[in-house]
């Protein structure tokens, strides 16, 4: 286990109190200035040397993203967007961070916004966290109090103004561009690549865009040394990750712990075991409900970090743990799963907003043992049909966890969907949409 | 994508409130001059804050005149966004979370209550039209599963006869407690905390 000096979300449970002062003490805007004094550079090296990856869910090097920023500042200012558009099934790790550790995240902007020199951060939090957000306006507010924002934000000669900028229910505006589309103030659809953010991004300007969980760690890593992050977890997938676990455990909980944790660990020791012991284990879905499932054998030896995770054909996402026990129908789970995608598509593709709703109804007909044997090669030839085909990645994100399924309980949907498919039967059913087919054997 | 219609009867007018007005004003000095058009979403929240919680088309129309955009982008934006009601839900609106993680730790049972409590159907009004209840996908609390959304609280860790409980009380008007029903601290493992104990016991 972890051991708690080297935990960076000191206050996840908030035992010490968000605001300024236990942030202080713990640690936060302790010396800021000198941080910055050392230059851009040093900054995006330091982060480059820790191996911080993004927590939102795609795992990119935090360092090398913030290289991507021009040098100079043109005629076009620069942007840092926060995103908290948390709206991943599974996952709940940035509302604590908004909620409890806030300094954490605006310290993290000041640097970040010093690194890619940018002189406006927004923030955007999904509108459900309405509450959680105004609690950190209180803090931002806080921060300009004591001239840690505003003009010469905390002694660094750097401007800087943070505003929040609410969602409205739109799990698509997680995806970067169709965030940056949301702050304009249009509907939530993801925009082609490329031309990257970080060159035409919010109005057209350099943007860079970070999750809130990666932004919060910033200061620390800078203080403790890009060595010291990269000490923790294993090679390329280093430091610490609030994990999220959820499901049926005893224990539901978020935790800070290593990377390259055993899962085994996580559920059994912080999450209190599975619901009726380890054996009762059916599946676990390891990074939000976009990543793969895994089944209960593999779960026994599987590490939670992004490679080990991708050798599984699964990802680490954002890390919400979804534990579903043998008290679960698996495909139910999955095609409420699926509803949830076919809910959340945002329309612009044609393979995601047709292919996730024929996904979903396909596997409702399949829990419920109404689908014919053929459909089940279909439903993967679906999946395989949006994979790949759409602007954004909401594509892979809506089909790889049905791809998972087929991948890991096709002998379960097997076993309940055994009828052949009307057509053999040689029914003259007029609305059947295979007519053509029954004509020639007439 | 969800199906979301505008409500059949509509007031002819809308106008901000000399609050409302000031809000907006605000809102729109966040963003670089001539970029208003970034501060519909906010004036769409305000318009439903004065409006007992729902936007009618008139609103679309006078948001579009003062951010001096075309009113179909507004209604683009309106019909988008799925926490933008466009036809009146009551005082309460109550948002019962049914994602996979919610559901595998029994959502249905709230979704009953609901049923009892409120209306048969979702996104109806109860008989005094206090309010109504809906089905939504994850509100992004899943350790404290299964929840619900009233207004902008959450309620957590709930059963069905918690959600019972906390319907009467709205249904009677008055305002329950947000937070864990289960008594528990915030996201921690209830009584199975193993990391930064001495912090807890300081």
């Amino acid at each position: 286990m972890l051991k708690d000096q080297d935990r960076i979300f000191q206050n996840l449970y908030n035992d010490l109190g968000p605001d300024l002062n236990s942030s202080q003490k713990r640690g936060d805007w302790v010396n800021t200035k000198e941080i910055t004094s050392k230059g851009r550079d040093w900054i995006i090296n330091e982060i480059k040397e820790s191996q911080l990856r993004g927590r939102g869910g795609a795992g990119f090097p935090t360092g090398l993203k913030w290289s991507f920023a021009p040098k100079e500042v043109g005629s076009r200012p620069h942007y840092l967007v926060i995103n908290g558009d948390e709206s991943e099934p599974g996952t709940c790790k940035d509302r604590d961070i908004l909620r409890f550790e806030p300094h954490k995240l605006i310290e993290g902007c000041l640097i970040a916004s010093f690194a890619v020199q940018a002189h406006v951060c927004y923030i955007y939090i999904r509108g459900e966290y309405f509450i959680d957000g105004q609690k950190l306006q209180a803090a931002i507010n806080e921060a300009y109090k004591k001239k840690l924002l505003g003009k010469n934000a905390a002694g660094t000669g750097w401007d800087l103004d943070i505003y929040i900028h609410y969602g409205a229910g739109a799990y698509i505006c997680g995806e970067e561009t169709a965030l940056l589309e949301s702050i304009e103030g249009k509907k939530g659809q993801p925009r082609l690549k490329p031309p990257f953010p970080a060159l035409i991004g919010l109005y057209g300007c350099p943007t860079i865009i970070n999750n809130v969980e990666t932004i919060a760690v910033v200061p620390t890593i800078l203080r403790r040394g890009g060595k010291w992050f990269a000490s923790l977890g294993r090679e390329k997938n280093t430091g610490t990750k609030i994990f999220c676990i959820s499901g049926n455990v005893n224990n539901p909980c978020n935790v800070e712990e290593e990377m390259n944790i055993p899962l085994k660990e996580l559920i059994e020791v912080h999450a209190g075991g599975v619901i009726g012991g380890w054996d009762n284990l059916q599946a676990v879905i390891p990074g939000g409900s976009s990543m793969p499932l895994i089944p209960k054998e593999k779960c026994e030896t599987l590490t939670m970090d992004f490679d080990s995770l991708v050798a599984e054909k699964s990802g680490l996402g954002t890390a919400g743990v979804v534990v579903i026990n043998k008290d679960q129908d698996i495909i139910k789970c999955m095609a409420r799963i699926a509803r949830f995608y076919k809910h959340e598509s945002c329309g612009q593709c044609t393979p995601c907003r047709e292919g996730s709703g024929w996904m979903w109804r396909m596997l409702e007909r399949m829990a419920k043992g109404e689908a014919s044997k053929d459909e089940i090669e279909m439903l993967g030839d679906v999946t395989k049909q949006i994979e790949g085909h759409t602007i954004c990645a909401f594509g892979e994100g809506s089909s790889w966890p049905v791809q998972g399924l087929l991948r890991h309980f096709k002998d379960e949907i097997k076993k309940r969907n055994k009828f052949d498919p009307i057509i053999k039967e040689n029914k003259n059913i007029p609305y059947l949409v295979d007519q053509h087919l029954l004509d020639k054997n007439a | 994508m969800s199906l979301r219609k505008p409500a059949k009867n509509q007031p002819d007018n809308f106008e901000f409130n000399p609050s409302s007005l000031e809000e907006a004003k605000n809102i729109i000095a966040k963003y670089p001059t001539g970029k208003q058009q970034s501060a519909v979403m906010a004036l769409l929240y305000i318009a439903q804050k004065q409006n007992d919680n729902w936007i009618p088309l008139a609103a679309m129309k006078y948001i579009a005149k003062f951010l001096e955009m075309p009113y179909i982008k507004v209604y683009e934006v309106a019909t988008f966004y799925s926490m933008y009601n466009l036809s009146p839900v009551g005082k309460y609106f109550v948002q019962v979370c049914t994602t996979t993680p919610c559901m595998i730790r029994g959502a249905n049972k709230l979704v009953e209550a609901c049923k009892e409590k409120i209306s048969e159907n979702e996104s109806e009004l109860s008989n005094d039209k206090s309010c109504s209840w809906m089905e939504v996908e994850c509100l992004g609390a899943c350790v404290n599963a299964p929840m619900m959304q009233i207004n902008d609280d959450y309620f957590e860790d709930l059963d069905k006869e918690k959600t019972l409980e906390i319907l009467d009380k709205i249904l009677n008007g008055e305002k329950p407690m947000p937070g864990s029903y289960r008594g528990r601290v915030n996201n921690e493992p209830e009584n199975n905390r193993k990391t930064l104990m001495d912090l807890k016991n300081a």
